[in-house]
């Protein structure tokens, strides 16, 4: 299959910056198309979750935030059994227990350009995804200790900027219904892909800046960043099952659960976890799982959903 | 020009760090201070502001060389062991000393 345009704009990004190119855009750029991608994505969920809300979706989402618990599990026993010290394998996990928005939004593309439905909800299994692998971290690391401000950190958490505008396009959406949100619609329609172009781009241009850390942490960093994304969806993919989503809902969800986090884990563990080496995780999570999951991931997640529903789970 | 001499200090350090150092300053009474972003490289590596969590500020307090001596130490016990931080001192002469 060929590639969609906007991920060849990420292979763009990721060959100019390992050519080490002039080409830079600026910081504040960056912010404002990840704001924009992150408030169509909770807008469009939004309005779609106020037709079809159910006492079902309340189980759902108790399942998914069950599964942002057990990952973060799973990779702290793989990393430690890959010799990764405590406090950083901690850390790492939690990154891979919670969730990278940027994927979210190819696999929302993806899903759009192969025509393929999928459960209008998923922006809200994002935003659950997102908090408990953070404190499942912090927890591994150092135990219920008292010298964490769990104040401060909850705040760091639940008002950290995805969260807010995620819930905050989820309700706007709810709110205003499909009718009056139509003057907007174009942000989730045909304005989507050309900002997730420019947004690829850039992520392109800093991912190449992390894979050159690679070469100090080696093989054994490389082989979990590709081998939990794996293990990851296979574990979305047979919850979904068991929760009875459609095709590219499950499809979805086993990308969900391979990504790992790259902003609002390492700015709450920055603070939580100092201890931890923070380049030793967004190494992995930016340099090798983002790509991956973009350039392979996504077309095997789906092709692993249509495998399970064909053996009939 | 009538000048006074007070302390400068200026404290560079992680972006993820300011929000608690700006409680910490006024915690301690400083009476005011300037942040700006900064880049450069030492002894953590390149720290060159591409991502949220790479970035740096500088951080530039004038005040009475007591308190700058007081917030050194607190820094110092808090932040030195697990976060890029370079603090240093100078003399700098200012117009309206009550100001500092």
């Amino acid at each position: 299959m060929a590639l969609d345009p906007v991920v060849l704009f990420f292979v763009f990004g990721l060959l100019a910056g390992l050519l080490k190119s002039e080409l830079k855009l600026p910081p504040a750029l960056y912010e404002t198309l990840s704001i924009m991608l992150l408030l169509a994505i909770g807008l469009h969920g939004g309005v779609e979750l106020a037709e079809q809300a159910s006492a079902q979706l309340l189980g759902q989402a108790g399942l998914v935030l069950v599964l942002g618990v057990v990952l973060p599990l799973i990779a702290f026993v793989l990393l430690r059994g890959l010799r990764f010290d405590r406090i950083n394998a901690a850390a790492v996990a939690a990154h891979y227990g919670s969730v990278s928005a940027g994927t979210f939004a190819v696999v929302v593309a993806f899903m759009a350009s192969s025509g393929i439905d999928y459960e209008s909800y998923m922006p809200l299994f994002v935003a659950i995804l997102e908090i408990p692998a953070i404190l499942v971290g912090i927890m591994l690391a150092k135990g219920i200790s008292r010298d964490t401000n769990w104040k401060e950190l909850g705040r760091e958490i639940f008002l950290g900027k995805s969260i807010m505008l995620l819930l905050g396009g989820l309700v706007i959406g709810a709110i205003a219904g499909k009718e009056n949100i139509k003057p907007l619609e174009p942000l989730y329609t045909s304005m989507f892909k050309p900002v997730l172009a420019f947004f690829l781009l850039e992520m392109g241009l800093i991912a190449s800046g992390q894979l050159g850390a690679l070469k100090q942490f080696g093989l054994r960093l490389l082989s979990f960043a590709l081998l939990m994304p794996l293990l990851g969806a296979l574990i979305g993919a047979l919850l979904a099952r068991f929760m009875g989503l459609s095709l590219g809902g499950t499809a979805m969800l086993a990308t969900l659960a391979a990504s790992a986090s790259y902003i609002a884990v390492p700015a709450a563990l920055r603070l939580a976890l100092p201890e931890a080496n923070p380049s030793l995780s967004l190494t992995a999570s930016l340099g090798i799982t983002f790509p991956f999951n973009i350039l392979i991931g996504i077309p095997l997640y789906l092709a692993l959903a249509e495998q399970l529903i064909a053996w009939g789970f | 020009m009538p000048a006074h001499s007070r302390t400068l200090l200026t404290v560079i350090c992680e972006a993820s760090l300011e929000k608690k150092l700006v409680a910490d300053l006024e915690q301690l009474g400083s009476p005011g201070w300037t942040i700006t972003d900064a880049r450069g490289s030492g002894h953590h590596g390149a720290r060159n502001a591409d991502w949220g969590t790479e970035g740096n500020i500088r951080v530039e307090i004038i005040c009475a060389r007591e308190l700058a001596e007081r917030i050194v130490v607190h820094l110092q016990e808090r932040y030195y062991d697990n976060y890029a931080m370079v603090c240093y001192l100078s003399q700098v002469e200012v117009l309206r000393p009550e100001r500092f």
